[in-house]
């Protein structure tokens, strides 16, 4: 069972697959463990990215494609089904139409971008990416009749996932179980499904010829294999899933905007998690969007705290003053990087996993 | 009677960068079951010449034929599945990979399964038991899991080989396969060029500087100078020709002399 779900390809490290169901128990027992609005907001950023990064690394890590536009099919994902939500009456038929136009949407911009764009050299594609992808963000951003503009679209969701239902009257371990649980396990178990799913392409034989790709070009050429067709098929599947994560998001902010989907910003978030938890792994994605939307979230109250700690010191209040958690942000990720360059992943499995074992 | 096409052949095929013709209007057939060695000075465009024939490079000018069909518009992946294997004079694998990783993508471009999404790589018996085939007749069954950069130069030169076997392809090229092999490795890798031969149904194409092993194992000599083929015949009577002796012999490095007399 377990090996099926994991398509073989396990974690190859004890400290990896300890951090893994570490990140996995909290996730799922999120709303019970860390009650409130923030820490569940957390958790459901944390799922969506996990599926977001995901996708990206089958691009970056698998198939060494460099990439701009991973937000903009996240975008075309949230947007799908805002649209879908803000012309028609809050419904799951709503919600599966907006999420399916997007996805199909996403799909179609992926296979041209690939058909176009693939066939040159890589700095072109990343080029032609992050131009197609500001082209977007302008549109969003001008288009205000259609997409509310830099205001972005607020809408309601299905009955389900609003505050106002309740699942079972009273409260079970102390949390009240409303449409916003229901939200975050939806969320949740399609993140997980999601991950899950491009864990078993990476290891399907489609995978290993993108890995192959990714290794010697020219040699997967001479083989029989069109890079250009496999390039374009992985940005096709990694548009498909940063879409679906698009459409989590969307459901669960019940807003989407361009700042919160189309956003450049988003974009190198992005790369630094894929970098941080390992690229070419799958679960460095776990493991990195989890680390960096804990420090983005928490970082701040915690020099905070630090500051507080601190007061009567000199110089050191200064130095942890939460308004320089961008600062400490940043240097922590220098410092990763640095130390190390295969990710968290790359590192633990270096050390506890079995030599020359394949990687992904 | 109307006869069987050559399995490949050349036509007046040239390639020019700039100025420089690398290869010079060679026409050339090669027919089934035959081992033809290609044999010139170093710079004489035998690598050149390998890759008009397998895709890497387009020509200026000429054709390439397979089976009598054009294949000269036809980029290296089409070409491979077409039926011409490359095995490359510089080792070139995929290095991240482990060696059964290596054989094993290339069965699979073989046997076209490079479409399939959701079964398990691991699972798909069938191809990583051709792949095991394919390595134990190059003698690296024993180093399956270490990755292709792991290996020593020999054993990825073998693996470059293993690769090779493993597309199954009607033509076979060897771009000098024993180069930089220590000396007791290089009987493998000539009986498995001789034991493919003796199969008598592909067609063998071999680029090598070592006289004695093209003698042994060549049924015709072809050879570059200067981007032009200038002799052509049986191996006893090409060495000896004087073109040869002067073109060839006379100018190469000590590889060839090595194997001379």
């Amino acid at each position: 069972m377990l090996k099926a779900l994991l398509s073989e390809d396990y974690p190859r490290s004890r400290l990896l697959t300890a951090l893994l169901v570490v990140i996995v128990a909290g996730l799922a027992l999120a709303p019970f463990v860390f009650p409130g609005i923030r820490p569940l907001n957390t958790a459901a950023t944390i799922c969506v990215f996990i599926v977001l990064v995901a996708s990206y690394d089958l691009l970056l890590g698998y198939t060494g494609i460099v990439s701009f536009a991973h937000t903009l099919f996240y975008g075309i994902g949230a947007y799908g089904v805002a649209l879908a939500l803000d012309a028609w009456p809050a419904s799951w038929g709503a919600v599966a139409l907006g999420t399916a136009l997007g996805l199909a949407l996403a799909m179609a911009i992926a296979l041209l971008i690939g058909l176009f764009a693939l066939r040159v050299q890589a700095i072109f594609f990343a080029m032609v990416t992050l131009a197609v992808a500001s082209a977007c963000l302008i549109l969003a951003s001008q288009l205000s009749g259609l997409t509310g503009g830099e205001d972005g679209l607020t809408y309601r969701v299905p009955h389900l996932l609003s505050p106002a239902f309740r699942l079972v009257d009273g409260k079970v371990l102390g949390v009240r179980l409303d449409g916003r649980i229901v939200s975050y396990y939806l969320l949740f178990l399609a993140a997980g499904a999601l991950v899950l799913a491009m864990l078993r392409i990476v290891n399907s034989p489609f995978g290993r010829v993108l890995q192959a790709i990714r290794e010697n070009p020219f040699r997967a050429e001479a083989l029989g294999y069109r890079t250009a067709v496999y390039r374009t098929a992985a940005t096709v599947a990694a548009a498909a899933a940063a879409a679906l994560a698009g459409a989590l998001m969307a459901l669960w902010q019940k807003y989407t905007g361009p700042d919160t989907t189309l956003s450049l910003s988003i974009m190198i978030d992005i790369l630094l998690m894929v970098v941080i938890g390992g690229m070419g792994t799958i679960y460095g994605a776990v493991v990195g969007a989890t680390v960096f939307v804990l420090a983005k979230n928490y970082l701040q109250l915690l020099m905070a705290a630090a500051a507080g700690a601190t007061a009567g010191l000199p110089l050191l209040p200064q130095l942890v003053s939460p308004d320089r958690w961008l600062l400490w942000l940043g240097i922590l990720f220098v410092l990763s990087v640095y130390f190390f360059p295969s990710g968290i992943v790359g590192r633990l499995r270096g050390r506890g996993g079995e030599g020359g074992a394949p990687r992904g | 009677m109307i006869t069987e096409p050559p399995v490949l052949s050349t036509e007046a095929l040239t390639i020019r960068f700039g100025g420089h013709v690398a290869v010079d209007r060679v026409s050339c057939a090669f027919e089934r079951g035959t081992l033809t060695a290609i044999v010139g000075p170093n710079g004489a465009g035998k690598t050149t010449y390998f890759n008009l024939i397998s895709g890497q490079l387009r020509s200026s000018a000429g054709r390439v034929l397979l089976f009598g069909r054009d294949v000269t518009g036809l980029g290296a992946p089409r070409r491979a599945r077409a039926g011409i294997g490359r095995a490359f004079q510089l080792t070139n694998l995929f290095p991240d990979l482990t060696v059964l990783e290596n054989v094993r993508i290339a069965v699979q471009a073989r046997h076209a399964s490079g479409f399939d999404l959701w079964s398990l790589a691991t699972r798909r018996r069938e191809l990583i038991e051709l792949a095991e085939h394919h390595l134990s007749r190059t003698g690296l069954l024993d180093r399956l899991d270490a990755t292709a950069a792991s290996l020593s130069h020999g054993d990825q030169r073998k693996l470059e080989v293993a690769v090779l076997l493993a597309l199954e392809s009607e033509v076979l090229m060897f771009d000098e396969p024993t180069a930089g092999m220590s000396v007791d490795e290089v009987p493998l890798v000539l009986d498995l060029i001789q034991e493919i031969k003796a199969d008598r149904s592909k067609t063998i194409l071999l680029v090598e500087h070592k006289m004695d092993v093209v003698r042994s194992l060549a049924d015709r000599i072809i050879v570059l100078h200067n981007g032009a083929l200038v002799a052509e015949g049986a191996p006893e009577a090409v060495i000896a020709s004087d073109i040869v002796q002067q073109a060839y012999l006379g100018t190469a490095g000590s590889g060839a002399g090595a194997g001379h007399g």
